[in-house]
């Protein structure tokens, strides 16, 4: 199919937006994207049409909803290349890797290590430092090197047989770079028996993700960030180690049988996913997939690769800005306009009509590592295009034209 | 559709030429060696910090000095700040408001800046908050 931006921004009625009498030039997509009608009008519809209560109401509404829900899943899975039973709907990244770290951290004992990386986002993060903390386990930092990228024999070196769990990011949320998942996957099975997890929630919106190729045990991405509504995200897990896993919460849909003494917990997915489900959200992720798989993923990652360039180059030709990673990177592009801080930045950005996020984007480990309070970032999707990089360029000389 | 859903949006109007100017030359910025009073308050969105120091002497600000780094709506209004506590009393000095701050600039500020905005006033009440503690608790090592 060809990959009509024309036609894709048609989809997006927040683009018709005006700023300041200006288009909105929406890049901060890494935070959060919009939203196209198809997915608006399923979340209406849902509520207009068969709003009830999913898996225990045996009218026609609770059948239609229960159905819909499903089909959800079968669509996250199949996005992904997991089994059906191997898709859990959690309300996010967040929930999904605190989940494992409640869940696999139960099994964690003192001395035992973990490893994640120094770029991480705080979701994956401080849940594995406090876990350190209150099970005196060890936590080893993946090192970040001068270009940005992971480095991969210092990770080698710095996994052994007491790592259990290793947590790293796909794509980085401040970088942009790109981690060789399926190479990483191959060097921690050869040095350890941890459980490898993948925070994709920057890799999903923008790129094929296969979990069979990638090899990973689990991954993690949310839905907000790749065209569905907020609180729907996904958590990836080898049914086998799913199975093995204890529930992270407890009651409503996750529950077989309950007697006083014992409770048997449901059959994957369902026995993660405890109380009632964010049902129109899961409805509103179906209608992202299916609209995503419309524009084509290889599109996608395509397009955004070649904006995130674009822009890099144009941002690197100014002089008086300054790039954070390399420049071969997947969708974003942090930076700092020479002596000003980046909330200023966004600030006159945004009075030309332009959103980029401006702050440490919760990756503040990172941030003191680079030697910086703050980076701007432009972060890009399916519906921006060149000129409107064009006009961050425009943007960016009239920051440093109020600020000389 | 209305452009502006919030109405204490002022995009670059922001940055008026006051602002600048307290942002390129502040004053009152420094340390002062033997002060009565400090406090450093983070603004953990942005990274801004900022450190005052004061000098106290009868209930009266007799000096105030601040040190940090950030955007240029949290060291402006720092800087400005100051100015309006400067030789004021204690009392005086904490009961400045958001609206006070806003007034300085003679613009509003939107909810999201607000925290950058109010950074140096929190952290002179803070301070304040911390000098009188020390002084009632001082009071009760003499009884």
């Amino acid at each position: 199919m060809a990959f009509d931006i024309k036609k894709i921004r048609e989809d997006f009625p927040i683009l018709k937006r005006k700023m300041n009498g200006k288009p909105l030039i929406y890049f901060d997509n890494a935070a959060t994207s919009q939203k196209p009608a198809p997915v608006i009008d399923a979340e209406r519809e849902f509520y207009e049409k068969y709003n009830a209560n999913i898996h225990r109401s045996i009218h026609r509404l609770g059948e239609e909803a229960t159905k819909k829900y499903e089909e959800a899943h079968d669509k996250a899975s199949k996005f992904i290349n997991a089994g059906f039973e191997e898709v859990v709907f959690t309300s996010g990244t967040t929930e999904s890797l605190n989940l494992l770290a409640y869940s696999l951290g139960s099994e964690i004992k003192e001395g035992d290590e973990m490893v994640i990386s120094q770029a991480e986002h705080h979701s994956n993060f401080v849940q594995w430092q406090q876990l350190a903390k209150n099970k005196r386990a060890k936590l080893k930092f993946a090192e970040i090197t001068d270009d940005g990228t992971l480095d991969l024999g210092q990770l080698s070196r710095i996994l052994n047989k007491k790592t259990r769990i290793v947590s790293l990011f796909h794509v980085s949320n401040v970088l942009g770079t790109i981690n060789p998942i399926k190479k990483i996957s191959k060097i921690i099975k050869e040095k350890s028996n941890a459980c490898f997890i993948v925070d994709a929630a920057q890799s999903a919106p923008h790129m094929k993700l296969n979990v069979k190729e990638l090899g990973c045990d689990f991954l993690a991405f949310s839905g907000h960030k790749m065209l569905a509504p907020t609180g729907i995200g996904v958590l990836y897990g080898k049914q086998e180690l799913l199975e093995k896993m204890q529930p992270f919460m407890f009651g409503g849909e996750m529950i077989k049988h309950v007697t006083f003494e014992d409770t048997k917990f449901n059959d994957l997915p369902w026995k993660f996913e405890a109380g009632t489900a964010n049902i129109a959200q899961a409805i509103g992720l179906g209608a992202a997939i299916d609209y995503l798989n419309k524009a084509g993923m290889q599109n996608i990652e395509r397009h955004d690769a070649e904006l995130a360039k674009y822009c890099y180059r144009l941002l690197d030709s100014m002089g008086d800005v300054e790039i954070y990673g390399p420049e071969e990177r997947n969708s974003l592009v942090s930076f700092n306009v020479k002596n000003v801080h980046a909330h200023d930045t966004a600030a006159v950005l945004d009075s030309e009509g332009i959103a980029v996020r401006a702050g440490h984007h919760c990756a503040m480990p990172l941030h003191s590592l680079l030697g910086i309070p703050a980076s701007a970032r432009a972060s890009f999707y399916l519906y921006n295009t060149k000129e409107e990089i064009d006009a961050l360029g425009e943007g960016l000389k009239k920051v440093s034209k109020v600020f000389s | 559709m209305s452009e502006n859903l919030d109405p204490g949006y002022t995009g670059e109007g922001m940055y008026r030429e006051n602002i600048i100017d307290h942002y390129k030359n502040p004053h009152n910025k420094g340390s002062i060696e033997d002060a009565d009073a400090q406090f450093t308050e983070n603004n953990a969105t942005c990274g801004d910090v900022i450190t005052v120091q004061l000098k106290v002497k009868d209930g009266i600000v007799k000096d105030i000095k601040f040190q940090g780094r950030g955007c240029a709506i949290s060291q402006a209004a720092m800087s400005m700040l100051t100015g309006e506590i400067k030789g004021k009393s204690l009392e005086k000095a904490k009961s400045v408001k958001r609206g006070d701050i806003v007034g300085m600039f003679g613009i509003e500020i939107g909810p999201v800046r607000t925290k950058c905005a109010t950074l140096g006033m929190v952290a002179v009440k803070n301070a304040i908050k911390e000098f009188e503690l020390k002084k009632v608790s001082v009071k009760e090592g003499v009884k």
